[in-house]
C-alpha cells in the first residue's frame, strides 16, 4: 500500500508569545522548530501500515527551506522518502496550501500510483485553519473524517474513530481516503541513531509552488491580553499546606 | 439573511450573538439534519438552502463538528473559511480576529469572499438573549443529496467513559507535569485528586514518556478543562498546556522554580519540591475531616 502524511514546521514557542517587530509573525530567533503532535501521529500511523502491509510512506510539506529538517525527523522514523513543496517563508493560507498540496498529490500518483491513505492533522499547531485536509480531500473526491483517535484497516475500507462527547463515533471508509489524526492514536516512537544516519540519504523531491493571493488574509498578530499576571506566594515547601487549605476552603473545592 | 448551523451547545449560542452583527433574521440548519451524522451530507444541505434563501455569510459553533462541517463546505463551494473566530466585523471584505495556537496567540484578518464562512471560537463571547432563529426544514434539500454525500457516515458508536471523575467535567483537577519524575511518581497527585472528588491530570511530557494516557493531558492537543481549581504540579506553563487550562476559575502552581513561566499565569504559588508539598496537603486535608 502507499500512504501519504502532510506535516508542517512550527516554532516550538516556550513559555510566552514573543511577535516578530512586524507582528506578522512569531519572534522565532531563540526558538526550536517541530511539527505538532498531531502530525507526530500521523508519521507513526503512517509508518506502522508499512512496517505491516508493505509497500512506501511518504511525507509531504509545504514550507521554506528549513522544514526540510522535520522532513528529515518524519524519515528518522521510517518514512521512505519525502516532497518538499518549497516557501520564501511567509505563510500560505488554507486554500492555497490545499491546492499546491493537491497538485502535488496529483503529479506524484501519476508517476507511483494512488495513495491509499493520506494522513493530516487535524488542525495545524499554529494557524489552526482546521480545513487543508477537508480542501484536499473535497479536490481529489475522496472521503474524509477528522478528529481520529483510532485507524484500523479492513480489507479495502478503513474503520475510524473519531472523538466525541461520551466516546467515539465509528465511520467506515472505502480506501482511498484522507484522515485527520489527533494526538493520543498511538504513541510515537523516538528515532534511533541508525534511523537518523539513513533519514539523511533518502531522497527529498523540492519543487516551488507559486503563491495566489491569500482570501483568508493575515493583517497582525496579537498576543492576548491577561498574560502577566503574578502569582500569590502561599508558602515554601511542606510549610505551606494549611494555607493551601485554607485557600481551598475560601474558595469552596475543600 | 444570514444562515447559522446549530446545535445544542452553549458555543451555539454565542454563534448566534456574532451572527447577529451580519443581519437578520437568522435562519438555521441542524447539525442533526441528518441522522446517523454525515459531514458532507450537512455541508451539502447548508450550500443548498444557503443558494435557496440566498445567505450573506454562514456561521457554526467552532467545535469539532462545526469546523469540520464548515471546511467541507468551504471546499464544496470554493470559498475561504475562517476558522475559530472571536470577532467578525461585515464589509468586503469582511474583518475577523480568530484564535492560534489553540487562543495563546490572536490573528486579525481579512476574509476575501461573496459569502464568509465562519465559526465562533467556544466560550470566548458573552451571549445575548437573541430571538431564537428561524429553522429551515432539511427535508426538502434532503432530497437533493447525491449518494457521495452519504458516503461518510457513522456506523457505530464505542462508549469510552470508564468510571472516576471525568477530566473535562471536574470541578478540581490535579495535574503533575515532567516534575513528577516517573509513573509512580503519580501515586501523590492521585492521592490528593481523590481527597478532592477532582481528576488527575498532566503534561506533554508526562504522556509522551508513558507515564498517563493521552486521555489524560491538558492543553492544545490534550483535553480544555474549565476547573474551579487546577493544581499545577511540576508543570512549567508551556504556552501549549496553558491552552488548556485557562479556562480554570483559579490556578494554583507547585514549583520548584520561582520564576517559572506558569507563575506568570497563576493565582496561588507554593515553592518547593512537590514531593514534599502534594503530599503535606493531603495530610493537612485528612486532618482537618
Ligand atoms: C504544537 C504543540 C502542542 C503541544 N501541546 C501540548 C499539550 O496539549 N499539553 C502540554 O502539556 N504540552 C503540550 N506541548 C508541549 C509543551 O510545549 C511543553 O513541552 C510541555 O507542556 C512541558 O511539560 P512540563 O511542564 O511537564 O515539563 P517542563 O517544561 O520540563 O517543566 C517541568 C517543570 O517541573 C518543575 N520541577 C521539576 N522537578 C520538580 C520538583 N521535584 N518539584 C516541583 N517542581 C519541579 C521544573 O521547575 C519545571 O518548571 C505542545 C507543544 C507543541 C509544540
Amino acid at each position: 500500500m502507499r500512504v501519504l502524511v502532510c506535516v508542517k514546521r512550527v516554532p516550538f514557542t516556550g513559555g510566552k508569545m514573543v511577535l516578530a517587530a512586524d507582528s506578522m509573525s512569531l519572534e522565532t530567533k531563540h526558538l526550536g522548530f517541530t511539527i505538532s503532535p498531531h502530525e507526530e501521529c500521523g508519521v507513526e500511523e503512517a509508518v506502522r501500515l508499512i512496517e505491516a502491509n508493505g509497500g512506501e510512506s511518504v511525507v509531504l510539506t509545504l514550507g521554506p527551506p528549513e522544514a526540510v529538517e522535520q522532513l528529515r525527523d518524519a524519515m528518522a522514523l521510517g518514512i521512505d522518502r519525502a516532497i518538499h513543496l518549497q516557501t520564501e517563508g511567509a505563510e500560505w493560507d488554507p486554500e492555497a496550501t490545499a491546492a499546491a498540496i493537491v497538485d502535488a498529490i496529483r503529479a506524484d500518483e501519476a508517476a507511483s500510483g494512488p495513495f491509499d491513505l493520506i494522513f493530516f492533522g487535524n488542525e495545524s499547531a499554529d494557524s489552526g485553519g482546521f480545513q487543508v485536509g477537508l480542501r484536499v480531500a473535497g479536490a481529489l473526491g475522496r472521503p474524509a473524517v477528522t478528529g481520529l483517535k483510532g485507524v484500523r484497516l479492513d480489507g479495502a475500507s478503513v474503520r475510524c474513530e473519531q472523538e466525541v462527547d461520551g466516546g467515539r463515533d465509528v465511520y467506515v471508509l472505502l480506501m482511498p481516503a484522507v484522515l485527520g489524526v489527533k494526538e493520543g492514536l498511538n504513541l510515537p516512537r523516538y528515532p534511533s541513531v541508525p534511523g537518523r544516519m539513513r533519514a539523511g540519504r533518502k531522497p527529498v523531491a523540492v519543487s516551488t509552488p507559486s503563491r495566489p493571493a491569500a482570501r483568508l488574509e493575515l493583517v497582525l498578530l496579537v498576543v492576548p491580553p491577561g498574560q502577566g499576571r503574578r502569582a500569590e506566594v502561599l508558602g515554601n515547601g511542606a510549610a505551606a499546606a494549611p494555607a493551601v487549605v485554607e485557600m481551598m476552603r475560601k474558595i469552596g473545592v475543600a | 439573511m444570514v444562515l447559522v448551523l446549530m446545535d445544542q451547545s452553549k458555543a451555539s449560542m454565542e454563534t448566534l450573538t456574532l451572527a447577529r452583527k451580519f443581519g437578520r433574521p437568522q435562519h438555521s440548519v441542524r447539525m442533526d439534519a441528518i441522522i446517523p451524522f454525515a459531514p458532507d451530507a450537512v455541508a451539502a444541505i447548508l450550500a443548498l438552502v444557503a443558494d435557496d434563501l440566498d445567505a450573506s455569510a454562514i456561521f457554526a459553533a467552532g467545535t469539532e463538528r462545526g469546523n469540520d462541517v464548515m471546511a467541507r463546505l468551504a471546499a464544496r463551494t470554493g470559498q475561504p473559511f475562517a476558522a475559530n473566530c472571536v470577532d467578525a466585523e461585515p464589509g468586503s471584505p469582511v474583518s475577523v480576529t480568530r484564535l492560534r495556537w489553540g487562543g495563546s496567540l490572536l490573528e486579525s484578518a481579512l476574509l476575501h469572499s461573496p459569502r464568509p464562512l465562519i465559526t465562533v471560537a467556544p466560550n470566548t463571547l458573552s451571549v445575548e438573549a437573541e430571538p431564537a432563529p428561524i429553522e429551515v426544514d432539511a427535508k426538502p434539500f434532503i432530497a437533493h443529496l447525491e449518494e457521495t454525500d452519504l458516503a461518510v457516515r457513522v456506523s457505530d458508536h464505542v462508549d469510552t467513559t470508564g468510571g472516576g471523575v471525568s477530566l473535562a467535567e471536574a470541578k478540581v483537577v490535579v495535574s503533575g507535569g515532567r516534575g513528577v519524575g516517573s509513573k509512580e511518581g503519580f501515586a501523590i497527585i492521585e492521592e490528593l485528586a481523590g481527597l478532592l472528588g477532582g481528576a488527575v491530570g498532566c503534561s506533554r511530557v508526562v504522556t509522551s514518556a508513558g507515564w498517563r494516557p493521552h486521555s489524560d493531558q491538558v492543553g492544545q492537543t490534550g483535553t480544555k478543562i474549565a476547573p474551579d481549581l487546577y493544581i499545577a504540579c511540576g508543570i512549567s506553563g508551556a504556552t501549549q498546556h496553558m491552552a488548556g487550562c485557562k479556562g480554570a476559575k483559579r490556578i494554583l502552581a507547585i514549583n520548584a522554580d520561582a520564576e517559572a513561566p506558569i507563575m506568570l499565569n497563576a493565582d496561588y504559588a507554593v515553592v518547593g519540591d512537590l514531593k514534599e508539598i502534594v503530599p503535606a496537603i493531603s495530610a493537612e486535608l485528612r486532618k482537618s475531616r
